[in-house]
């Protein structure tokens, strides 16, 4: 396989005939550039944190998706990963860390509590019943109980083909 | 010290304690609550750890559960005060053990016992802003979702 076609992006680069050139638009290769390097925040909130961290480590690393730098800064991350369940006093926290983060950026729900509420959706008193009930914009949901990090990696790169099918990047 | 020597105990010294059927526990009266846990802390049954207090609601009283045990002796003891719903405040025992500080709070948090002489009484769990206790039985708010009966 050449060389060109390992690179995810491959279809939006053109390769110049016989050459050492790429093609390629500069927005397509932002938006490469920014799949390419989505860092994570911080952000483990009950049990899918655990599983989060087993992404993060060597068995699974999450790295290879160059989503390894986790921040504990909002203000240098690029996505949000929600993994757990949201009590009502973290969701002011959430809706504070999500307008702290610099745009673009991503929010990735990781389990059914974080989609839903999950199994705390009945007769409990302080959880919030999902990210998208406090305002704040999902952009990939991860359903599972906890999901395995296979599940997390699968959720990145879709959410990597989203940030590739951006229209508009520059803006 | 075995439970019901320490009741008899108890029972000589306070005569108005009684012992409740089913759980073996001592009722104490509210207003006799300081004066037991005196007794219980600096006498001979030396009771130097308030392991836990927690509460039952039972719609047609509050249940307060004092949890004892003492490193010294080590035995162990419950004692159990009723409250009216119509009257949810109990004297404090956190100048006793420290340990009744935060149980306290979390018991106001949840069950709205006011506790009288606490030295911080706000919520501990929940947001402050709130005015409903969840954890009693006629709890009730917009976000609660009841679980379906099949």
């Amino acid at each position: 396989m050449a060389l060109i076609e390992k690179i995810p992006a491959s279809k939006l680069i053109g390769k110049f005939p016989g050459g050492k050139i790429l093609l390629t638009t500069s927005e397509n290769i932002l938006k490469w550039g920014r799949a390419s390097s989505l860092w994570p925040m911080t952000f483990g909130l009950a049990c899918c944190a655990i599983e989060m961290i087993a992404a993060g480590a060597s068995r699974f690393d999450i790295d290879r998706f160059g989503a390894g730098v986790f921040r504990a800064s909002p203000r240098q991350c690029d996505v949000m990963i929600v993994a757990g369940t949201i009590c009502v006093k973290m969701g002011d926290c959430m809706q504070r860390l999500y307008a702290q983060m610099p745009e673009p950026k991503y929010v990735m729900a990781m389990g059914n509590c974080a989609i839903s509420g999950g199994i705390f959706y009945h007769d409990t008193y302080s959880v919030v019943k999902g990210t998208e009930s406090l305002g704040i914009p999902v952009d990939v949901y991860i359903p599972g109980c906890p999901p395995r990090p296979e599940n997390l990696f699968f959720g990145l790169m879709k959410l990597q083909e989203k940030i590739r099918k951006e229209k508009n990047a520059r803006e | 010290m075995q439970e019901n020597e320490m009741l008899q105990l108890l029972k000589g010294r306070f005569g108005q304690i009684t012992q409740e059927e089913a759980t073996k526990a001592a009722v104490v009266p509210k207003a006799l609550l300081l004066d037991v846990a005196d007794f219980l802390k600096n006498q001979e049954l030396a009771f130097d750890d308030l392991h836990c207090i927690t509460a039952i609601d039972r719609v047609e009283r509050i249940e307060l559960v004092y949890i004892f045990y003492s490193i010294e002796k080590r035995h162990t003891l419950t004692i159990k005060v009723y409250l009216a719903p119509d009257d949810l405040k109990i004297e404090s025992l956190a100048g006793l053990w420290r340990s009744a500080d935060w149980f306290e709070r979390e018991i106001y948090d949840l069950f709205g016992v006011y506790f009288l002489n606490h030295p911080d009484l706000r919520r501990i769990l929940n947001p402050y802003d709130w005015d409903a206790h969840p954890l009693r039985k006629d709890f009730s708010d917009p976000d609660f979702i009841k679980k379906p009966q099949y």
